[in-house]
């Protein structure tokens, strides 16, 4: 197979696939879509899709077992999926195979007992009709749990590389930015900059050498869409990186990838090998045409801050991770000083049907500043978390309520944080805002490239704003004072303020010292790290008086702050919370009223979470 | 654990003459140094910079750049811990100091026995099963002070 394809023979082989496939269709063949991506193999998935296999070949049965990407809802995997029926199987252990297989399969007896809604056996059963997806709309995640990964075939089969030969043989390098730039697709990194103008700034530059990156350095703690693009679709990547290649005059591309994603690395890896196979990359000439592309990997090694534009490259030469200032940009001088477009793993997942569908239906979806959809890792206090994908405009109600299932353990919403470190937290006013990039900059947070986290009241918004700061601390490079100082001095005041040492002149200093980073830090780690401490600032300003006026932390989360105390109508005298407390701070006898010594006490909750009375509260 | 010098083996010193010539490969060789090795042992680092004729402060200003890698030699079994925004909602710092009550270590050290060393990792994606600690490579989703003498009883001695 190590023919190079071209124009004819790509088309060849993807009519006689997806008739093939069609075949199989119609004559009652059935598929068991087993979620491969990283939550729900570590938690038996792989175990699951040998028991499956085995099952079938033991029963004999006329399906097809793929293992694909991420299908999102990984708060109940692993999720198994029965097609044509759109069966959806949530919790599925590996002991559960046999049924599925003797059950559904064979017998065409669904099995109740693995449904998401048990109730639904009997009203229909349809994957669509789980509130979870109702909503949602896949654009990015088109083939992620539809496809195998690691098949090119398959994803020709499923309109792959279609988009790259409309490039190539029907279309000027002009005619791609245009149509990229009348899509209105933005950069889904997080400061939602046009793609196409990026595209046009290096197209117009003359240069013997030019690159096309992917930024696949997903640093935001609590985000994984790019992880899940890339598990369950890596040549929507290559493709679209090929696209933008043809579109720039670009001939090679690196793909800078996280070293933590070691399943995202191998997919990647497999798809390049495959592409290279096919002809589709890595040679002179692809498709017949004059067209010349290749990709590499290159690691990333955990900085945040490799997420800014040029400290990424820097990266990729080989060097410490520290930005330079802008201008001039990387598309007019990036790696190795030759003219260089970077853009985002869900940025470039767009690019492939905005090519082959065209940019008046892309640009149909969204509101009027912000087209398309968004990849949203949705996480926290939030009963359905996953990776979710819906049209810009929607509001975080809908997410929150309608998608997630609202807030777990029967507690009431705090916030909602999106944009991870550089974004702000969202009070409940804010609910029924339709979410675009102008609207969330608006009420200081942003889009961020998708990490959305729910708090609810057991949350301490001072204790978030910690959170983030200790990260963006931790990550700064040093290079600029306003960011190396301002933030040290920012966590400071915050630690201080969750000890009970705060002043009520903090809140002026805090003010100002967030101000001076955001002037006048040299990259956007610096310009955007004081976000949290400013959302905290406007909208739980009296969360932040408790803690300095009445040294109170009311969600008792800041441990220096509270106190526990036994209420004596509720102790039995069972001794158990005296038992598991390491500092003896607990006193008293058998079947006698227990107390606490908030002397010896040091707050480490074990007596809280041992009292099956509930009879240690927080004072 | 072991203490005699460590010199280039021979597939590591293929790698890195196939990547000599490559612009920007020094990440990418220290990447593979610290895959053979679990960290970046002096020596090594050493012969690297006489490879690549890179001035070796270069080398320790990258490595030392990048959270992931490693000066010291972790334990045989690296449990890492996620701190990322969703597991420490959930608890992932109880998690961390429970681990390290269980273990009788701090964070980023060895255990006498040389069995177990832990370290906080940004989140790892797998946010739906916060908290979450991965040992080896393995992940574990949804973690309770309870499951941690089991799951180290899956890795000890072993």
């Amino acid at each position: 197979m190590s023919n190079k394809l071209t124009r004819e023979s790509l088309d060849a082989l993807r009519a006689r696939l997806t008739e093939a496939n069609r075949k199989d269709e119609v004559g009652g063949k059935q598929y068991l879509l087993v979620c491969g991506g990283t939550a729900c193999d570590s938690n038996g998935g792989l175990a699951l899709y040998a028991a499956l296999k085995k099952a079938a070949e033991y029963a004999g049965a006329n399906v097809s077992i793929v293992r694909t990407g991420c299908m999102g809802f990984c708060e109940r995997g692993p999720i198994v999926k029965v097609l044509p029926a759109d069966t959806f199987y949530v919790d599925v252990k590996p002991e559960d195979a046999a049924a599925i297989i003797n059950e559904h399969i064979v017998n065409g007896q669904i099995v109740t007992r693995l449904l998401y809604d048990k109730t639904q056996a009997e009203a229909g059963h349809e994957g669509k009709d789980i509130d979870f997806y109702a909503k949602q709309q896949r654009i990015v995640l088109r083939h992620c749990g539809v496809i195998d990964p690691e098949k090119i075939d398959d994803y020709i089969a499923h309109e792959g590389y279609l988009g790259l030969e409309k490039a190539l043989f029907e279309m000027t390098p002009e005619g791609i930015i245009q149509e990229v730039l009348d899509s209105g697709l933005r950069g889904r990194g997080g400061a939602g900059f046009p793609t196409g103008k990026k595209w046009q700034f290096s197209a117009a530059v003359q240069a013997d050498q030019k690159y096309i990156v992917c930024n696949a350095d997903e640093g935001d703690p609590g985000a994984y869409m790019d992880r899940s693009t890339l598990e369950g679709d890596p040549h929507a990547i290559l493709e679209a990186m090929m696209i933008a290649g043809r579109a720039t005059g670009a001939t090679k591309g690196f793909i800078y990838i996280r070293a933590e994603y070691p399943l995202a690395i191998k997919r990647l890896q497999i798809a390049i090998e495959q592409a290279r196979e096919y002809g589709l990359l890595g040679c002179e000439n692809i498709l017949g045409t004059d067209f010349t592309f290749d990709i590499e990997l290159r690691f990333g090694a955990g900085a945040f801050v490799c997420g800014e534009e040029t400290a990424l490259l820097a990266s990729i030469e080989g060097k410490r991770g520290q930005p330079t200032p802008r201008p001039p940009f990387p598309a007019v001088k990036g790696l190795w000083g030759k003219p260089t477009v970077i853009n985002n793993v869900e940025t470039l997942a767009n690019i492939a049907v905005i090519i082959t569908k065209g940019a008046k239906w892309f640009s149909s979806i969204g509101t009027a500043t912000s087209k398309g959809t968004k990849v949203f890792a949705l996480t926290g206090k939030v009963k359905n978390s996953g990776l979710i994908e819906v049209p810009m405009g929607i509001t975080l109600r809908e997410i929150i309520f309608d998608i997630g299932g609202g807030i777990p353990n029967g507690r009431t919403f705090k916030a909602a944080q999106t944009g991870g470190p550089s974004g702000g937290m969202i009070p409940p006013e804010f609910l029924d805002m339709p979410i675009d990039y102008e609207s969330l900059a608006k009420i200081g947070s942003i889009m961020g490239s998708g990490g959305l986290i729910v708090m609810d009241d057991t949350d301490c918004i001072v204790d978030v704003a910690k959170f983030y700061l200790e990260f963006t601390v931790d990550e700064s490079c040093g290079k600029c004072m306003p960011c190396r100082i301002g933030g040290r001095a920012l966590l400071n005041t915050l630690t201080r303020i969750s000890e009970g040492r705060g002043e009520p002149e903090d809140i002026q200093k805090m003010r100002d010292i967030c101000d001076a980073m955001n002037r006048a830090s040299l990259c956007g780690l610096g310009q955007t790290a004081s976000n949290p401490v400013q959302a905290m600032l406007r909208y739980f300003m009296d969360e932040v008086l408790t803690h300095i006026n009445d040294r109170k932390c009311l969600a008792g989360k800041c441990k220096k702050l509270i106190q526990y105390r036994i209420n004596p109508e509720r102790c039995v005298g069972c001794t158990m919370c005296a038992r598991v407390c390491p500092a003896n701070a607990i006193m008293g006898k058998v079947k006698e009223k227990h107390v606490i010594d908030p002397q010896k006490c040091v707050k480490c909750g074990q007596c809280y979470n041992t009292c099956k009375l509930h009879a240690i509260e927080l004072a | 654990m072991s203490q005699e010098t460590k010199t280039l083996t021979p597939e590591l010193r293929a790698f890195i003459e196939e990547w000599k010539p490559r612009p920007g490969n020094l990440i990418m060789v220290l990447h593979r140094i610290q895959q053979t090795y679990g960290y970046m042992p002096r020596e090594i680092v050493l012969e690297l910079a006489d490879l690549l004729e890179v001035p070796l402060a270069k080398i320790y200003g990258v490595i030392t750049f990048y959270n992931f890698f490693k000066l010291k030699q972790p334990g045989r079994n690296l449990i890492q811990v996620c701190l990322g925004t969703a597991c420490y909602l959930k608890g992932g710092d109880d998690i961390m100091k429970a681990l390290e009550h269980e273990l009788g270590v701090g964070v980023n050290t060895v255990t006498p026995d040389g069995e177990f060393s832990t370290e906080a990792v940004r989140c790892l994606g797998c946010c739906g099963l916060a908290p979450v600690i991965v040992i080896n490579g393995e992940v574990f989703g949804k973690v309770t002070k309870a499951m941690l003498p089991g799951i180290l009883d899956k890795f000890r001695n072993k």
